[in-house]
Formats: C-alpha cells, structure tokens, sequence
C-alpha cells in the first residue's frame, strides 16, 4: 500500500545477508537432509520411517528424550520460577553474585561441567559423603548413571535459561500493580494468583520453550552422565553418524527429533501470540 | 506483611540462594581438583600441587585446541556481529511484511538442535565439494551465533530513535557515519552482552563442531572429551580453570563498562 510521497522500502535489503546466510547453510542443507530421509530425489520411500516407527526400541528411546526433557524443564521451572524473583528483587552485592554464578558457569563447558557432576555424584563422591555424613542414609545412594543423576546435571546447565526469560518480564512489572491490589483488599494469594502469574506468564512460555528445546537435544550431558545404556534421540543420532556409519538411520532419527524441535518452536510462537492478544 | 508473604519472600530468597550454590558447584569442583595432587579426582583433594598447570604445556592437542576454538569463536562471532545487526535494522525499522518471521527464523537455530544442523551442513558441504574444515567450523559456528547477536541488538534497537540519524545528517554527516556515530554508541553494551554470550557458545559447541572437525582441527571441546574418555586426569580441570579466570576478567572488564545487570539483556 504505498500512498504517493511515501518513500519506497529499502531496508528489508539489510536481512539479505544474514538471511540468506541461513537460507543457504542452515535452512536449504535442513530440507536436503529431510529429503534424503525419503531417498527423494532419486525415489520416494518411506521405508526408513515404517522401519524406525516399527522397532519398539525407537519407541523407548523417544520415550527416553520426551520424558527426561519434560522433567528437567518442570525443575527448572521449579527453582528457576522463584530464583528469578530473587534475582530481580536483590541489590548490589547481592545481585552481583546472583549475574555472576548465572553467567560465569558459561565459561564451563558444558563437557567440563558433566565432567564435574560425575564427580560429585558418584558413590564415594562428595554429595553420597554428605548425605552419609546427615545421616539420611548409611549406605551410598546410586545417582550417576541413572536418570536422576541425568536430570541433575541437565537442570544444572539449562536452568539460566528458564531464569533470563522470567526475570526479563519481572523486570518489566509496574509493583504499583501489586499495591494497588493490596489497598483495595486483594489477598497477597489474589495478587499472585491475578496479577503477577498472569503479566510473568510470556517469560514462562519463553523460557519452557528454551529448556524443553535444550533438553530434547542434548548429548554430551546424557553421554557422561549416563552413557549407553539410557538413549537418547541425540545419542541415537551420533551412534548412528560416527559409529555405525549408517547414514540412512541417521536421517531418520535426525528428522524425528527436528519435528520435535519445530513442534517447540511453533507452539511456543503461537502461545506467545495468543497471551499478546489476551493482554 | 502476612504470615503468607513472608514465608513466600523467605522461600524465594532461599531458592534462589541455593540456585547460586548449585549453579558454582561445578567450577567449584572443577578449581578444586585442577589444583589437587591426586590424579583420580578425590575431593577434597588429599594434597594440594601445580602440577596439572605445569602439565598443560607439554600435553599435546590441548594448547593448539584452544587456540583453535579462541579463533572460531572470535571470527565467528565477528561475522554475526555484522550480519546480526543489519538484520536486526531491517527488522526494527522496517516496514515490509515477514518482520516477524525474519525474526523467529534467525534466532531459531538457537533452540534446533545442534546434532542435526551439523550433520545436514556436513553433508551439505560434502556435496558441493567443500573439504576444508577451518572454514566449515567458521560457517558452523556463525549459525549458532548470529541468533544471540540478533535477539539482544534487536531488543537494543526497539529502543533506539533512528530519528537521530537523520538529525546527524542534517548536520552534515554522510549515511555510513551518521550510522557509526550515533548507533554503534547506542549498540555496544548490546555488543558487549551478546558477544559475550556468542562467543562461550562457541567455545562450548559440541555438537555442531564434531561433523566438521577433522584431526588436524579439533575444537577444545572435541578434545576435550576424547581425552576424558579415553584416560581422565586434571590436566583438564586445569584448562578449564584458566577460562574461567579468563572470563572472571572479561566480566569485571564489563561490569566497569557497562554494568553486570545489563549483561543480562539475553
């Protein structure tokens, strides 16, 4: 709708580069890879897909990635929920030390940093010496290579993720709202309930999306903290490229944990576009 | 205050304190053993030694690695800065339609996972012939990149009144300068965070890097878990400890700049 006098619209030629830098490297090799899990464009088969979907173990590996993403995302939401209100409600040295234990754990790899958990979880390690030590049990308790180790770590480094959102939107919350409720006699239950939940509700939706999307795709921390006998999608993917060298399985699984992916990316836009509209 | 608000203040300062605790574990595990005498990783350690720090120059692959990651990180992170931030103007300033999708799209690598965008650009880059795996790293890791830049200077620039520019030109500075003297200022503590952050998700990308290394080009993380695979020693809580040294530097470098609180502009 250009209305005379207007000047024309240049500046989409500013995204070119960038978007045609992902066009070219990150979207066109995506939808070649998609292609190829249907032999396309030679043939089209979906032979790969009724082999994969056919084998119970595929299914018990996704159950695997579904179920250990959905409880790492529920604890990071848990501790990260309320750890975000910390952050933004502290001063000074206090906040110092919040923005630094979130950011200075970054300069850790993410291999160092499930490198450490193993230390601290295994069965002489420090966490089983202070558990024994409390008294809670006499025996040590069993937490690397099992799931619950798995998730420790997983919140462990995913978790900055759920908070930044979060605290990105608590930030933005006018605390007249709040008072104002109060002086007209609302409960501090109502307040939350009514107010703050609702107005948090877009970091939350950011930040899930974050997390469940970090953790469905996670490999290292799986790798070391779990190893072979719990797969994963990711772990399927990599055993398939660099051990099994079996290309075909690789595509496959490659575009079942991408649908997974997408589904994340999708719902979460369109959440975000409904509370926009709502508010 | 009620009873009810000040146990919910108590149990949110008590979690978040203990999200602290448990977000500094591992680098405090990590310090503790590069600085122990023993090599199986006792915590605490029985004796105290400098001898992982003394190993790191004469173990092999471990220097080169780094050097390796420093520089894919940096011209990495350089490639995005200057792509991310036209985008993030088109995007901003714009008035086409597709903003909004431009967007999601240059940010969403961000939460694709990693394995499958290696892999797809590994075959990708195979079947155009392209062999050299320098510049695929490079190509790799400025898809992991450019999504932090591009969130973080398009947050930057929503605020930003480009009005300004053009008060500069009437002042007689030419376009490109007018650009540089008015909106790169605005930018940089943008630049500061998200170059930060761009550049540790570099040097932490495993899963991108591991289809496009080969064995003269092994990124630090690459080398890093072969090495903890195949026999574990400090040698790496060491290394890792001098990152983190590194980056407590660059954050009070930032903190005097620009502040800490603003690095959370993620």
């Amino acid at each position: 709708m250009k209305t005379p006098g207007e000047q024309k619209d240049r500046t989409w030629i500013l995204a070119a580069p960038g978007v045609g830098y992902l066009t070219v490297l990150y979207a066109l090799p995506l939808g070649l890879l998609l292609l190829a899990s249907f032999r396309l464009p030679e043939a089209f088969s979906i032979s790969a897909y009724v082999d994969f979907f056919g084998d119970p173990f595929n299914w018990y590996i996704i159950w695997n990635t579904l179920r250990s993403a959905l409880l790492t995302t529920a604890f990071c939401l848990l501790i990260g929920y309320p750890a975000a209100f910390a952050l933004a409600w502290s001063k000074g040295w206090l906040q110092a030390l919040f923005l630094v234990s979130l950011i200075l754990p970054l300069s850790v790899g993410i291999v160092v940093k499930a490198f450490a958990w193993t230390i601290v979880l295994r069965s002489d390690g420090v966490l089983n010496q202070a558990l024994m030590a409390l008294g809670f049990t006499d025996e040590p308790v069993r937490l690397i290579f099992t799931e619950t180790g798995l998730i420790f770590g997983a919140v462990n480094v995913f978790v900055p993720f759920m908070i930044m959102p979060v605290y990105s939107v608590i930030r933005l919350l006018d605390p007249r709202l709040a008072e104002a409720a109060r002086t007209l006699g609302a409960g501090p239950l109502y307040v939350f309930w009514k107010i703050i939940l609702p107005l948090t509700v877009p970091g939350i939706i950011a930040g899930i999306a974050f997390v469940f999307s970090l953790a469905l795709a996670m490999y290292v921390i799986p790798t070391l903290l779990v190893g072979e006998r719990f797969m994963t999608l990711s772990q399927q993917i990599a055993r398939s490229y660099l051990y099994l060298r079996n290309e075909t399985l690789g595509s496959t699984v490659a575009v079942v944990l991408l649908v997974f992916s997408l589904i994340v990316i999708v719902a979460s836009q369109w959440l975000a576009g409904k509370v926009r509209a709502n508010t | 205050m009620t009873v009810l608000e000040r146990l919910a203040r108590l149990a949110v300062w008590t979690i978040g304190l203990a999200v602290c605790v448990y977000l500094m574990v591992p680098l405090f595990v990590t310090v503790a053993v590069s600085f122990s005498a023993s090599p199986v990783f006792d915590l605490p350690p029985p004796s105290w030694s400098l001898r992982w720090y003394e190993a790191l120059g004469s173990k092999r692959g471990f220097l080169p690695s780094l050097s390796l990651s420093v520089q894919i990180a940096l011209i990495s992170t350089g490639i995005s800065l200057v792509l991310g931030t036209l985008t993030a103007i088109a995007v901003v300033k714009g008035r086409f339609p597709g903003r909004t999708a431009i967007s999601t799209f240059v940010v969403s690598p961000l939460m694709m996972p990693g394995l499958v965008i290696g892999i797809a650009l590994l075959q990708f880059l195979r079947e155009i012939g392209y062999r050299d795996a320098y510049t695929g790293l490079i190509l790799g890791h400025v898809i992991v990149t450019l999504p932090f830049i591009m969130r973080t200077v398009q947050a930057s620039l929503s605020l930003f009144d480009f009005t300004l520019i053009d008060a500069a030109r009437t002042l007689g500075l030419s376009y490109p300068k007018a650009v540089v003297k008015v909106l790169v200022p605005v930018l940089s503590p943008a630049y500061l965070s998200s170059g930060l952050f761009a550049f540790l998700a570099s040097m932490d990308n495993y899963p991108i890097s591991i289809f496009l290394t080969d064995a003269r080009n092994k990124t630090l993380p690459i080398q890093v878990l072969e090495y903890l695979e195949v026999r574990p020693d400090p040698t790496i809580a060491a290394i890792s400890s001098l990152l983190i040294l590194l980056t407590i530097i660059v954050l009070v470098i930032s903190d005097r700049l620009v502040g800490l609180r603003r690095m959370t502009d993620f």
